[in-house]
């Protein structure tokens, strides 16, 4: 209990920065960067999944002892993410075998398409 | 906007139906009024935040459900034996397999097992009620009013008719116009909003409100099957959910997620609903597990063989649910790759459905075993649902799985596992608790009956499907003019009136029971074989449930403390109870949003906006709301539990 | 239940009740994950399916999004504070620094209605094709989020105000506070999934 009698909360400080830091280096990869684009978004994705833990961890609380709710909150925290991604994954994996965007569709997007999902498969693993 | 353009019309059977439900209403309006049961029903029943009165209610409900959507089956059976009598049009016949299966699933397998869930799950962990009682009512009454929308649609305008699944685009606004296809997405949504509030709301109650000393590996299983499928409730609603709001968005507002313009995916609606719809089949069947596993230790008299097994069983059942959907649509053409994987993810399951049934198995192995009623239904489960999980095992091959794809070999494989499992769970459950909840027991002689005629009848049904289906004949096929299949179909329609008759035996042994049946006069029904917590209570149980919460540390604590001769009431441990109070704000909090789901049906905006807001005021009324329940004094509890306890 | 209410600790985790409340809201948080994936998913399958409608890429502001960003990441450190201050019983500096965050809230939903403006006038709006139905749902679910969030702050600070920090009025506002910088995690993806990968794509 001692840390709440403290004025300004050091840990949200840092949060804070980290993650303002961490969305600009995030702009600066899409919009500065040259790499190819798989690997933009494989840094932006870790990226992002980062910023989530920051937030999870250093602003809500999740591990607190006083709370007695002892790991429930991080293991619904973590199985709501890995289905996440097997939703994302899954769908992507299921849905674009077989189909194509149409005859409006351009056929360059549809590889793209394959590719994010291949790399949405890695993060996943 | 006229009458006739709400009402369905031009059907004599439909007729029929409006002038019976107007008379059972007014009926039911007369001996309420003659009787001057108003103030009864709206102090005991409707504003009720007692798990166990909420739970009967989930249980009536379902019932009524059965039997709506067992008519839904056997209007079909009489088509199909009877092609040249030309008994229902081909609207009516889709409207009908429509409303069954979606009945079946939503409307009556889930609230029968909540119900049970509701009664049974706090009694067996010591707990007084539910975490948030307040949010129980809540979600029982968004499931019942969701039903209701549902169920009116047949008389207003008009029902669904794009299957239960609901696939775009046959179910988008292009093809299915009209009012029809908005009754299943604002029904289903109503009661899934219930259902996830039920999921988290159990799942609060089991890992919170144990009795002191009870770890969860010595929690009953019921309890844990219950633990399991919460977790299941509340990470695959959420999907179903955003489904529904999808094609409700595509059909109210003109979007085009599963539209065939704008570039929609149809398909990314078949893709979502099983997301949902393979973990709901777990949602259904694991606590039909659960409910067989408590009754085959109780009649065998021995602990559940394996009981750790059992439980990781059920976990890994419940992780492996979120990774088979593609299974129901290997057709649909995503090649050989992406099939491959759900196939073997698929036959995955097997293994740990395996190892329960061996369990079950070693529990009755060299066991007393003594047949009642729900150990009839929990034996012939077995058997039955065996040969529908090996069928299972046939469907999930991708490659057979494109002869047997919508035949009625698919028909037959999910009424063996949904009936063989769910339903004989849920008679069998209903029987096995129902000294707890009515005081006295069901006639052992008339349920035998039920027992053997839904069983005998279910085969008959069922049974000849398989060969049907093997036979060529597709699933929801309107008329069958082929001559092959005629006798088959003729015996399975005889074995569906079996299963009708079996059920009123049922419901008439509902009514013989009140009338005749001997009152318990002990907590313990079942010749003093229980096991777990709720048979350690008094019958009737007490509204706070446990006057002293007992200490447990073993799995079956019950079976010691009967034979210690001790009890769970120890008079000088009484202390002032907290129970939360009754409040009339659930029922009206829904009945607003069911209203806006009603407008929104329509699509008349401004008055799904009133219901919204309605429901929005009730929220912050609650919000606003401090009142804390109230205090059962100490000499009241011992008042009840002298009488009680005969002490 | 009242009987078992502890001497120290956080308020808001004193009472049976209390805890029970929070539990019951993380695990509400966990199904709230798999909405948005839901939607996350639907977007994933249907990028690119604009047809007639201008591309994501044309319309997309760096700029604008990136202030989105901003004005939430900092209002989740706000609401970080505000919690911090109702630990230390300090109501008047809960208060503020929930106003503070409120506001910021606001700021980000006008420049969502602006954004959301902007595109239909472009010719990018809900019906226009399968790809924008999912943006805008998918955005347009966040930020109702957010406008129930603010609403719902509102009233739970009205009620702080009355009945000054209760073991209830702390579960309540520890709750929102959860809200709030859940509804930031969601934004996080939805700036790195839908216009980062939007903007390289």
């Amino acid at each position: 209990m001692a840390k709440t009698d403290k004025r300004v909360p050091m840990n949200h400080v840092i949060g804070f920065v980290l993650s303002l830091v961490m969305t600009l280096v995030a702009a600066w990869a899409v919009i500065g960067s040259n790499l190819s684009t798989t690997w933009v978004i494989i840094f932006i994705m870790i990226l992002a999944l980062l910023q989530a833990g920051v937030q999870l961890f250093m602003f809500m609380h999740i591990t607190e002892a006083e709370s007695k709710n002892g790991h429930v909150p991080w293991n619904m925290m973590f199985h709501g993410f890995a289905l996440a991604a097997i939703l994302v994954a899954g769908s992507l994996f299921t849905m674009s075998f077989g189909f194509d965007h149409g005859e409006h569709g351009n056929h360059g997007g549809e590889g793209e398409q394959h590719e994010q999902m291949d790399s949405e498969e890695h993060s996943s693993h | 906007m006229h009458i006739t353009d709400i009402l369905v019309t031009g059907e004599p059977i439909i007729y029929g139906a409006m002038v019976s439900i107007a008379l059972v209403t007014i009926a039911i309006l007369f001996l309420l009024t003659y009787f001057k049961k108003w103030g009864w029903l709206w102090r005991e029943w409707l504003t009720t935040v007692d798990h166990k009165k909420i739970g009967i209610m989930y249980i009536l409900s379902a019932l009524v459900m059965l039997f709506r959507g067992g008519m839904d089956a056997l209007m079909m059976r009489v088509n199909l034996a009877f092609p040249e009598l030309g008994f229902l049009s081909s609207q009516h016949y889709n409207e009908i397999f429509t409303t069954h299966g979606t009945i079946m699933i939503i409307f009556m397998a889930m609230p029968f097992l909540i119900g049970l869930m509701n009664i049974i799950v706090p009694l067996q962990i010591g707990a007084r009620d539910f975490a948030f009682p307040y949010l129980n009512a809540m979600s029982f009454w968004s499931f019942f009013i969701g039903a209701m929308l549902f169920n009116i649609s047949f008389v207003i305008g008009g029902s669904p008719d794009a299957g239960w699944t609901s696939y775009t685009p046959l179910s988008g606004a292009a093809m299915s116009p009209g009012p029809g296809q908005n009754f299943y997405l604002m029904g289903l949504q109503l009661s899934g909003i219930g259902t996830l509030a039920t999921g988290i709301n159990l799942m609060v109650t089991i890992l919170k409100m144990r009795a002191p000393g009870m770890k969860l590996f010595h929690m009953p299983i019921f309890t844990w099957s219950t633990l399991v499928t919460c977790f299941i409730i509340v990470f695959a609603f959420p999907i179903l959910t955003v489904a529904l709001a999808l094609l409700t968005i595509d059909r109210v507002f003109g979007s085009q997620f599963f539209t065939l313009t704008g570039e929609g995916l149809p398909m990314m609606w078949a893709n979502l609903f099983w997301m949902w719809g393979h973990p709901e089949v777990y949602i259904v069947i694991l606590p039909a597990f659960g409910i067989f596993s408590e009754v085959i230790a109780t009649f065998a008299k021995k602990r559940l063989f394996g009981y750790s097994a059992m439980v990781w069983s059920m976990i890994i059942i419940a992780l492996l649910s979120f990774i088979v959907w593609v299974h129901h649509f290997f057709t649909m053409g995503a090649g050989a790759f992406v099939n491959s994987v759900f196939s073997i993810s698929t036959m995955l399951i097997a293994v740990p459905t395996g190892v329960k049934i061996f369990n079950w198995l070693a529990t009755l192995y060299k066991s007393k075993i003594e047949f009642t009623v729900p150990m009839l239904w929990s034996l012939a489960f077995i058997p039955s649902f065996i040969l529908g999980g090996v069928t299972g095992v046939m469907l999930g091959m991708a490659a057979a799985d494109y002869q047997f794809h919508n035949s009625y070999f698919l028909v037959a494989h999910f009424h063996y596992v949904l009936i063989a499992g769910t339903v004989f769970a849920c008679f069998a459950g209903l029987v096995f608790w129902y000294p707890k909840m009515f005081g006295h027991k069901m006639n052992e002689r008339i349920g035998k009956w039920a027992f053997w005629l839904f069983f005998a009848g279910f085969h008959i049904c069922f049974f000849p499907q398989y060969f049907l289906g093997l036979d060529g004949m597709p699933r929801r096929l309107f008329i069958t003019n082929i001559a092959e299949w005629l006798p088959l179909n003729v015996i399975s329609t005889g074995g569906a009136f079996l299963m009708g008759v079996g059920f009123v035996v049922f419901v008439y042994n509902v009514y013989y029971s009140f009338r005749y049946s001997e009152r318990e006069t002990t907590g313990d029904s079942w010749n003093g074989n229980g096991r777990t917590l709720e048979w350690a209570t008094t019958t009737p149980v007490p509204y706070y449930n446990f006057a002293t919460v007992p200490y447990v540390d073993e799995i079956d604590p019950y079976v010691r403390m009967k034979e210690e001769g001790k009890t769970t009431f120890d008079e000088s441990q009484l202390k002032p109870i907290h129970m939360p109070s009754y409040t009339g704000a659930p029922i009206i909090m829904m009945s607003f949003l069911g209203l806006a789901s009603f407008a929104l049906v329509f699509e008349w905006i401004p008055v799904a906006i009133f219901g919204l807001v309605g429901g929005l005021v009730m929220m912050i009324l609650r919000s606003f709301d401090y009142d804390d329940g109230y205090y059962v004094k100490v000499d009241e509890i011992k008042r009840i539990e002298r009488k009680a306890r005969g002490l | 239940m009242a009987a078992e209410e502890l001497k120290t600790g956080p308020l808001e985790y004193r009472t049976q009740e209390g805890r029970m409340t929070i539990l019951g809201f993380w695990i509400f948080l966990g199904a709230e994950v798999v909405l948005f994936a839901t939607l996350f998913a639907t977007y994933a399958v249907l990028f690119g399916r604009t047809a007639d409608a201008p591309s994501p890429m044309e319309l997309f502001e760096p700029g604008t999004v990136l202030v989105m960003t901003f004005l939430l990441l900092t209002s989740s450190f706000t609401c970080g504070l505000a919690v911090h201050e109702m630990r230390r019983g300090n109501k008047k500096g809960l208060t503020l620094w929930m106003a503070v965050t409120l506001a910021l809230g606001l700021g980000f939903l006008g420049f969502e209605i602006y954004e959301f403006v902007h595109y239909v006038h472009e010719g990018a709006s809900l019906p226009s094709s399968a790809y924008w139905s999912s943006f805008f749902v998918l955005a347009g679910t966040h930020g109702l989020h957010v406008t129930l969030g603010i609403g719902w702050a509102t009233l739970l600070l009205i009620q702080i105000s009355r009945r000054g920090l209760t073991n209830v009025t702390s579960r309540k506002f520890f709750i929102i506070s959860l809200y709030w910088h859940f509804l930031d995690v969601i934004w996080i993806f939805i700036f790195t999934c839908v216009y980062m990968i939007g903007m390289v794509i």
